[in-house]
């Protein structure tokens, strides 16, 4: 205990207060859980009887991640108007959910998306396609929730080094799923979501009362047209740093963010007339920028898959909608807090623009809780900035958990319970839960400690892009397309899914080879790129082409349409290879539940693997054959 | 078992028809104001960057102004869907004879 004593030396102690009540919390309600989840059901889909209110609270808590408590506004600090997209469309992105996805989805009766896949299509090889591509886009989530708790740890607890953050989260939210399961993981998400909720409108409320408000903060950021006009007098600003983006560009739509690529080839373009072109070219651009993020953002929510199996454990479609409603209105107002620390960050806590990343604007929520000990108010800073880092806490926790669930699934119920071992008892699939639990916990802990020179948003977008470019397509069509096929919906996921992870990683690639000339934290990883010849080609294909750059980075807008004219062709193709009772699926997927006709689909089916349901309303009577076989 | 209306070809279509032509009435109100507010950004940006109470028009419509209006969509898409829903139970199960 006395390095950590040691460690612990210099930090507020109302900060250390607030951290370990949350992890003592999170920890405690596991324990809780364990007592309570026993069956299958219980850990796979939480006996398929969650709460709508429960649900929505978890499903939120879930989402809200590390990157959404700080990243958002970091983002809107550090770039403006243009970041205002990401909170927007990561809450507006479940309308598409909602309208389309969430209620057939949940009728369908699945476990997970992978026993979607083989029930839709009667395809145990896609089942094994659907499992590799749950896995794959969870790790690429995984890793910056982990970077997320190593740097903020170290960031509270100055002295610690980045993998003991990584080390404890992991070992924590190991520990409660495979305690817990989906139940316990239910609980203590919805408590997190209403934590993360305190956390992050609290502060807001007390610094909007003592520093000025909102919209006192926006207004003193002058447009192009307003140069003269006179700051507002309840604001006090700090000086801004040169590295800072002007007010002009900062408060209006197409900033940094977009123009990024353009701003570049400019720099490197050889002669004034060049430079004019490509001056000429920065607006559409912009634009393009802006719709492809767009895209991406709403089409990335909709097919997130540690999210739809959440959808999953609501008791039937109903609930399901219902849920998807108040996820929204729940993730909505928590976003509607995010943006104003980015304002008041810009006016109050100029010098973060100095730093980098999680040195820098990202830890403005953390940061402006302490500017209350300058205003005399040191006791309420501390308090503040105690329950901002709980939050923080709560937000990386929260969503290792989903995303471990989700992955423990894939592997325990798809590939242990249905391609290794589909003889095997429910005992049996209960204890590999537990063991797939730890091992895929350990699996992200030890990738977690190998990311700490990446970028978050760079982790962040390549999963959000390619879930748009893959699971959206293909449960949009999936549920609404009755002539789509095992092989169009393979090759549409795995076309339009692969082509936006190349298209991304041919930037990043790129990105670290240029960090490298900066001598920035990637070193090992920057030396490397930055003696291939493919680093010096590509750096100037972006300089030449910055359109092309665009496309890569931002990959959606052709993407997704990749992904569904491969998955029409395709189908087309192979219309043979309809399956014949695809009506049936139809009518299972579509009518009410007040019609029964899910029953009916698994009388039919009598002992095909993918007919089973597992709700505690309706268990089966005795006598009946055993279907229900969680 | 295949002939009761309740499996019928007819009923099947009616049914999706019915519940998709609500979702894409609700997600075209979605998508024109996505691909609006960018379009006005870029075609009107002195009207956009005009101040209502601190904030740009711009700012006070993305950051504020359009969180309510999405509820308000879903609400309206559930209060419908449910409405279809029961319609189509009960006309399906006096159609059966149940």
């Amino acid at each position: 205990m006395s390095p950590a004593l040691a460690a612990l030396g210099g930090i507020d102690p109302w900060i250390a207060a607030f951290s370990l009540v949350t992890v003592a919390v999170t920890v405690g309600m596991g324990f809780w859980s364990a007592g309570k989840s026993k069956s299958a059901g219980d850990f796979f889909v939480a006996g398929r009887s969650v709460s709508v209110g429960w649900n929505a609270s978890a499903i939120s808590g879930e989402y809200l991640s590390a990157a959404s408590f700080m990243g958002v506004a970091g983002m809107v600090m550090a770039v403006g108007y243009d970041a205002l997209w990401y909170p927007v469309c990561y809450a507006c992105g479940y309308l598409f959910l909602l309208l389309f996805i969430a209620g057939p989805l949940r009728r369908f009766g699945a476990y997970t998306i992978p026993d979607f896949a083989e029930g839709r299509y009667d395809s145990p090889l896609f089942r094994k396609i659907a499992v590799c591509f749950v896995l794959f886009i969870g790790f690429f989530y995984t890793m910056p929730q982990m970077k997320g708790a190593g740097t903020t740890l170290a960031y509270i607890f100055p002295g610690l080094p980045y993998w003991a953050g990584v080390v404890v989260v992991g070992a924590v939210i190991t520990l409660n799923v495979s305690l817990g399961g989906m139940k316990g993981i239910t609980l203590v998400q919805a408590f997190q979501y209403w934590l993360k909720m305190f956390a992050i409108a609290v502060p807001v409320f007390v610094l909007a009362a003592v520093v000025g408000h909102y919209h006192e903060h926006l207004g003193a950021n002058r447009t192009a047209r307003e140069a003269g006009r006179a700051v507002p007098a309840e604001v006090a600003r700090g000086g801004l740093p040169a590295k800072a983006p002007a007010d002009e560009q900062w408060i209006a739509p197409f900033g940094r963010l977009t123009t990024k690529a353009v701003d570049a080839a400019i720099a490197a373009a050889p002669t004034a007339e060049a430079k004019a072109a490509l001056e000429a070219d920065k607006r559409p651009y912009s634009l393009l920028y802006t719709y492809s993020l767009i895209i991406a953002l709403v089409c990335g929510t909709a097919g997130l898959p540690h999210i739809l199996v959440r959808f999953y454990t609501n008791p039937d479609g109903v609930a399901a909608k219902r849920t998807t409603m108040w996820v929204m209105i729940l993730i909505g107002v928590f976003y509607l807090f995010t943006p104003v620390y980015g304002v008041l960050g810009r006016s109050l806590a100029p010098h973060l623009y100095e730093g980098l990343g999680a040195k820098g604007t990202d830890k403005v929520v953390l940061e402006l809780p302490t500017l209350l000990a300058g205003k005399d108010l040191t006791l309420l800073g501390s308090v503040l900035s105690g329950i901002t880092c709980a939050g923080a806490f709560a937000a990386f926790m929260s969503t290792f958990s989903g995303l471990l669930v989700s992955m423990t699934g894939a592997l325990a119920h798809d590939v242990y319970g249905r391609i290794l071992r589909p003889e095997s008892t429910p005992e049996q699939r209960l204890r590999a839960f537990k063991w797939c639990a730890v091992l895929i916990g350990a699996v992200s802990i030890l990738l977690g400690m190998q990311v700490e020179a990446l970028e978050i948003n760079f982790m962040v977008g390549q999963a959000f892009a390619i879930a748009a470019a893959s699971y959206f397509p293909l449960l949009f069509l999936s549920v609404w397309w009755r002539g789509m096929t095992m092989p169009g919906a393979a090759a549409g996921m795995l076309g339009g899914g692969l082509s936006a992870l190349a298209a991304i990683t041919l930037t990043s690639v790129s990105d670290v080879a240029a960090a490298g000339a900066r001598k920035l934290p990637a070193a090992e990883l920057a030396a490397y790129w930055a003696d291939r010849p493919v680093a010096k080609a590509l750096a100037d294909l972006w300089a030449s082409h910055p359109l092309a750059r665009i496309l890569c980075e931002q990959p959606a807008i052709w993407a997704v349409p990749l992904a569904i004219s491969l998955m029409w062709l395709v189908s087309r193709a192979t219309a043979a290879r309809v399956p014949a009772d695809i009506r049936m699926k139809m009518l299972v997927l579509h009518a009410p539940e007040a019609l029964g006709l899910k029953q009916e689909y698994i009388m039919e089916h009598e002992g095909a693997v993918h007919c089973f349901d597992g709700r505690a309303r309706r268990p089966p009577k005795p006598g009946q054959p055993n279907l229900f076989r969680f | 078992m295949k002939d009761d209306p309740l499996h019928s070809e007819a009923f099947l279509a009616r049914l999706m028809r019915e519940q998709l032509r609500l979702s894409i009435a609700c997600a075209l109100a979605f998508v024109v104001a996505l691909v609006a507010l960018p379009l006005l950004n870029y075609l009107a940006p002195d009207l956009m960057a005009r101040r209502i109470g601190g904030f740009t028009l711009s700012w006070l419509i993305l950051g504020v102004l359009f969180f309510p209006y999405v509820w308000l969509l879903s609400w309206i898409f559930i209060r419908r869907s449910l409405a279809l829903e029961a319609a189509e139970a009960a006309a399906a199960k006096e159609a059966s004879g149940r």
